[in-house]
């Protein structure tokens, strides 16, 4: 059964150090609160994973949080590439990464593997691509029936998956609308799972096939308004694409950065995200 | 001759779309394709169903999206389905006749690099990586890409092998098994290209107007190869140009404005 509990408790009881953790969203319900406060919290040794590591990701990044990446698009969509990344894999700064990159499919597939209980996915994919020369968790296998190759990729378990959604009823089932990406699978391949949502309601008024994670499938849930900005929440606030292009000229350089970080992050708290996204709602 | 009233990138792009059926299903990267493929829908194709990797069927934003996946997008679908879905039933399935893609480093085959500049362990530049790129470029029926010409993204040879296209050319492709046509078409600023049905490199077969020949091989890092008979792309129409024009700066209105709350 899902837990209430504040963030700052949610992340301290579900994330350690050295985990394997995915804070997922694939563009929409990215969960910048949860991530904020575990770099609040000074998570060190992350292995971090997700499909499209954009902000949160160059902000763990930058401040030392993370030893190894898997992923398989690093980059701020529409406006460039993750600056902060680029100083970790280039320069070193702040210490060297550890990088498994995989493709969209392979990743998708390889969640789905871990909600599944499978070792590994397979699917058609990598045919001439270059990362399998780079990657040693990129193999093939033979169809059993018609001999044809196929790709074979290890299943993702994180330790813990952090999301956001847009409700939670008072028993703790989670409801996500919209860009559902691929959270469902990345919370069922998890051992503990944390879901940040806008608002408790008395009935989520799902239809019967809507994207709904029972209560007992998530482990701790907080409720933190405007916990994905600057990604949004479909129905309640607009991805503050602004925000986005801004996040390119504060992490080009680190004094820069580090001065956000102290100040928007460090010095900030899960309740200042509530104020950030006040005048995008009656825009959603 | 007189002095053109639109840009190159305007041609691009409207000659891009113009590339595009009307019963096509296209799964469409994001930059220069999206506009493209929007304009497609806005003009001759108005039933072309777009598709986004984050899940989104038959899309039709009102603006261009930043990312793959604004809500604008959801709103606007006929469904939305989960990551693993897209890329497993749709993609993987064969559902998508065209795949439309930009490149950051693209040969004379269609082989495109997003990935690294450089070395791949100690790279001079870490660029964003595949994402959906290697699958879409093997799974799609076939490849429709564009990219503004310049001699650092067109080259001899890629620093590495995102997403394959023809390999080393002639039926590189079919030896891995592969039964997609791969790139078939890419449309630049200065020209339309076909790939050679023998060789597969990818060769000029319109210079938009104005252009030159030189022009194309002074931004291209390989020996162009020009068609037997190369025509001259037909100007954009003024239906064609003003959709463009409406449809970016319906664009930079939204993305400018959306931080202040004004974005609706």
């Amino acid at each position: 059964m899902a837990n209430f509990l504040p963030l700052s408790e949610a992340v301290a009881q579900n994330l350690n150090s050295g985990d394997m953790v995915a804070f997922e969203g694939f563009t929409h319900l990215i969960p910048h609160a949860s991530a904020h406060e575990a770099i609040r919290q000074g998570a060190k040794d992350l292995t971090l994973v997700r499909m499209t590591p954009d902000v949160i990701y160059d902000q763990l990044i930058g401040m030392g949080a993370v030893r190894k990446l898997i992923f398989s698009y690093a980059g701020n969509p529409g406006v460039g590439l993750l600056r902060r990344l680029r100083d970790a894999v280039e320069n070193g700064w702040p210490h060297r990464i550890e990088i498994e990159e995989h493709s969209h499919a392979a990743m998708a597939n390889a969640y789905e593997a871990g909600a599944a209980g499978l070792p590994f996915a397979m699917f058609r994919g990598y045919k001439g691509a270059e990362l399998a020369r780079v990657n040693s968790n990129i193999r093939k296998v033979a169809c059993p029936f018609t001999g044809e190759e196929l790709a074979a990729v290890p299943a993702i378990r994180p330790d813990v998956t952090f999301i956001h959604a847009q409700k939670a009823d008072r028993k703790g089932n989670v409801l996500v609308e919209g860009i559902v990406g691929v959270q469902k699978e990345a919370v069922l391949a998890a051992k503990r799972a944390v879901a940040t949502v806008e608002e408790v309601v008395d009935d989520l008024q799902a239809h019967p096939n809507a994207c709904v994670l029972p209560s007992w499938t998530v482990s701790a849930i907080s409720v933190v308004p405007g916990g994905a900005h600057p990604s949004y929440a479909h129905g309640y606030y607009p991805r503050d694409n602004a925000s986005y292009i801004e996040w390119d000229k504060i992490a080009a350089d680190r004094e820069t950065f580090l001065d956000w970080m102290k100040q928007n992050v460090l010095d900030a708290s899960p309740e200042d995200f509530a104020e950030r996204t006040k005048d995008l709602r009656s825009a959603a | 001759m007189s002095e053109l009233d639109f840009t190159p990138d305007e041609m691009m792009t409207i000659a891009a779309a113009r590339a595009l059926k009307n019963t096509d299903v296209c799964f469409v990267g994001i930059g220069a394709p999206s506009a493209a493929c929007n304009i497609a829908r806005l003009t001759h194709a108005p039933d072309v169903t777009l598709i986004y990797e984050s899940g989104t069927i038959g899309t039709a934003p009102s603006v261009l999206p930043l990312s793959i996946g604004d809500g604008e997008l959801s709103d606007t679908a006929v469904t939305t389905v989960s990551v693993p879905e897209m890329f497993r039933y749709w993609l993987q399935g064969g559902r998508v006749t065209v795949g439309f893609l930009g490149a950051a480093q693209i040969d004379r085959f269609g082989n495109i690099n997003t990935t690294v500049i450089g070395d791949y362990d100690n790279p001079k530049t870490r660029l964003p990586g595949g994402g959906g790129a290697p699958e879409i470029a093997s799974s799609c029926g076939e490849i429709f890409i564009t990219l503004k010409q310049s001699k650092r993204a067109m080259v001899e040879k890629i620093d590495f092998f995102t997403s394959f296209g023809h390999g080393e050319g002639g039926d590189h492709r079919k030896r891995l098994g592969l039964t997609t046509k791969g790139p078939t078409l890419m449309i630049t600023d200065l020209a339309v290209w076909k790939a050679d049905p023998e060789t597969s490199e990818f060769t000029v077969v319109s210079l938009h107007p104005g252009v030159t020949r030189d022009m194309v091989q002074d931004t291209c890092g390989w020996t162009v190869r020009f068609a037997d008979e190369v025509s001259e792309t037909p100007n954009p129409t003024e239906i064609e140009l003003s959709t463009l024009r409406d449809l970016r700066a319906r664009t930079k209105a939204a993305h400018s404005g959306a931080s202040k709350g004004d974005a609706a």
